[in-house]
């Protein structure tokens, strides 16, 4: 499945809830389930800035794509940065500078998800097209 | 008597436009007055009132107009001095705000009079704002800074407070109301240990105007800071208030028009307080919208407030003390404005985002106040701050909302 499928599957899932609490509890359930972060990627360096809860994003070249790793104290920025990397996770650096998070206007919380000071969800997604574009800009250099 | 009950906190509500509005399609509860308050009517209409009627630049008088401003702005000054009430008006600085006033405190009085060895005391339960300015100036100077220990209610350890000021001490800077625990400070004794040693005592009083009565000759301290916007006035604007004598012999802070008396290339001579402390032309319009929000509470009358206040928070602390899995940080016995608390196994972020989508507005983090958070060894924390015009009703609507974050974090 492409990067737009696996957005378009997150924006189909989430427009079928009508109720705040259900797109909260699924959001949860997200952060529940996000693939255990290496214990030896949080750190400092890793921490994004800019949120209200501490947010550890980690970024690996696989081949010629990018497989990212994330982790939040908090639950429900722990659900978004799993629906990021459902997203941006597998991409190669052209498809992840290329996109935006548009799943997030679908999840109907966006109200309270673009509160960049809240819960730092615009940094997160400029952290992960950095990682992408360093790892672009290597690509081109040949390293 | 029940002062819930007689305190009619419909009728002031209706004072507050905002608060008639809804969030997320419910009714507005605003427990965020700790970070800032709301503006009654009386505030909005003298700002406008100024701009459409009065305007002009004050203190520079060719004309009607700054005549008038003029006075309007000294009168500001003097509704200050009766709501702290101080000795002189001349004593009451304008400032930005009690950050403001502390640096102030620290560049003028702290860079003449604290040097090499000498020691500054503060509290472990200070806002960055009264950490921050004391820390660059015992790193200029070559100073301590000593920190006052509290327990794990929140409550000033007093005797370690005696103990630590000594005949090295300057400067005692304490808060007044902690904005992220809402212990009340024994201000009036500390300021009793201070002067014995010689020391002066600054009071950050930013979370104590907006709750209760201020005198500052009966707490007999040296200056007193507050805000404007945390006290239901404009933001950009706050006063510091000095002992005359302290802010006489003061040197200057910023230099500019307003506040100098003659200028030559070769010398200048500074003009008399408060106009010293005042370079440039002022906050003129939030000047007066301060001393109308200041009026405004002092017509309610700060006792009344208190009281009704008291019960408020008492009733709130007990209902959500008493939910399963809420921990409230800061248990002293004296407290005013303010209930912390923590979850169990829930981020205070997330409790926050819930919260917010029920209407319920409060802060969450550190509440500038990292070594506090420390202390209680917890990284963040839900703070729920009220004001007069919160009601019973609007804590319980803050009680479901919590039992609703913890149904969707079951």
């Amino acid at each position: 499945m492409g990067i737009n499928e696996r957005q378009q599957q997150i924006i189909d899932e989430f427009s079928a809830m009508s109720d705040w609490e259900d797109r909260y509890k699924r959001i949860i359930e997200y952060g529940r389930d996000i693939a255990p972060m290496d214990e030896q990627h949080k750190t400092d360096k890793n921490k994004v800035k800019g949120c209200q809860s501490t947010v550890w994003l980690h970024a690996e070249r696989k081949g010629d794509a990018v497989e990212y790793q994330g982790d939040s104290d908090a639950m429900i920025v722990r659900g978004l940065i799993a629906l990021l990397l459902k997203v941006y996770s597998g991409a190669t650096p052209g498809e992840i500078i290329a996109t935006p998070p548009s799943f997030v206007d679908a999840t109907g919380l966006a109200g309270h998800l673009s509160q960049t000071r809240a819960n730092g969800l615009a940094a997160m997604v400029k952290q992960i097209k950095m990682y992408a574009a360093v790892f672009q800009a290597m690509q081109k250099s040949g390293q | 008597m029940d002062a819930t009950r007689t305190f009619d906190v419909q009728k002031l509500r209706a004072d507050f436009p905002i608060l008639s509005r809804t969030v997320h399609g419910k009714p507005l509860v605003y427990l965020d007055n700790g970070a800032s308050a709301q503006k009654p009517r009386a505030v909005i209409d003298a700002i406008r009132n100024v701009y459409e009627h009065e305007y002009s630049n004050v203190h520079r008088a060719a004309h009607e107009l700054s005549a008038a401003c003029t006075e309007k702005f000294e009168q500001a000054r003097r509704t200050v001095q009766r709501f702290l009430n101080a000795p002189e008006d001349r004593e009451v600085i304008f400032v930005r705000g009690t950050t403001e006033g502390i640096n102030l405190v620290a560049q003028t009085f702290g860079r003449a009079n604290i040097g090499q060895g000498d020691e500054i005391v503060i509290t472990a339960m200070e806002h960055h704002s009264n950490i921050v300015p004391w820390q660059m100036l015992c790193e200029e100077k070559g100073a301590k800074l000593r920190v006052a220990p509290m327990d794990d209610t929140g409550t000033l350890i007093f005797d370690e407070y005696v103990k630590l000021v000594n005949d090295r001490t300057k400067l005692v800077g304490v808060v007044h109301v902690s904005n992220a625990l809402g212990t009340v400070n024994p201000v009036k004794r500390m300021a009793e240990a201070a002067h014995k040693v010689g020391a002066v005592i600054l009071v950050d009083g930013a979370q104590a105007a907006p709750h209760m009565r201020i005198d500052v000759q009966e707490l007999g301290v040296d200056f007193y800071a507050f805000s404007g916007h945390k006290a239901f006035g404009p933001t950009g604007i706050g006063a510091l208030w000095g002992r005359a004598e302290l802010l006489e012999a003061m040197p200057p802070w910023q230099g500019g028009g307003e506040m100098i008396k003659t200028v030559k290339f070769e010398k200048t001579t500074y003009a008399a307080i408060p106009h010293k402390f005042e370079a440039g032309t002022p906050n003129i319009a939030d000047t007066i919208g301060l001393a109308a929000g200041l009026e405004y509470l002092m017509e309610i009358g700060l006792d009344n407030m208190e009281a009704y206040e008291h019960e408020l928070l008492e009733y709130a602390t007990t209902q959500v003390s008493a939910i399963e899995g809420v921990r409230v940080i800061g248990t002293a016995q004296n407290k005013a404005g303010v209930i912390s608390f923590v979850l169990d196994g829930i981020h205070a972020a997330d409790a926050g985002m819930i919260l917010d989508e029920q209407g319920i507005a409060v802060r969450v983090g550190q509440h500038c106040a990292e070594p506090v958070m420390d202390f209680f060894k917890i990284p963040a924390t839900v703070r729920a701050s009220f004001a007069f015009y919160n009601t019973r009703e609007e804590v319980d609507a803050l009680v479901k909302g919590i039992h609703k974050v913890k149904e969707l974090f079951a």
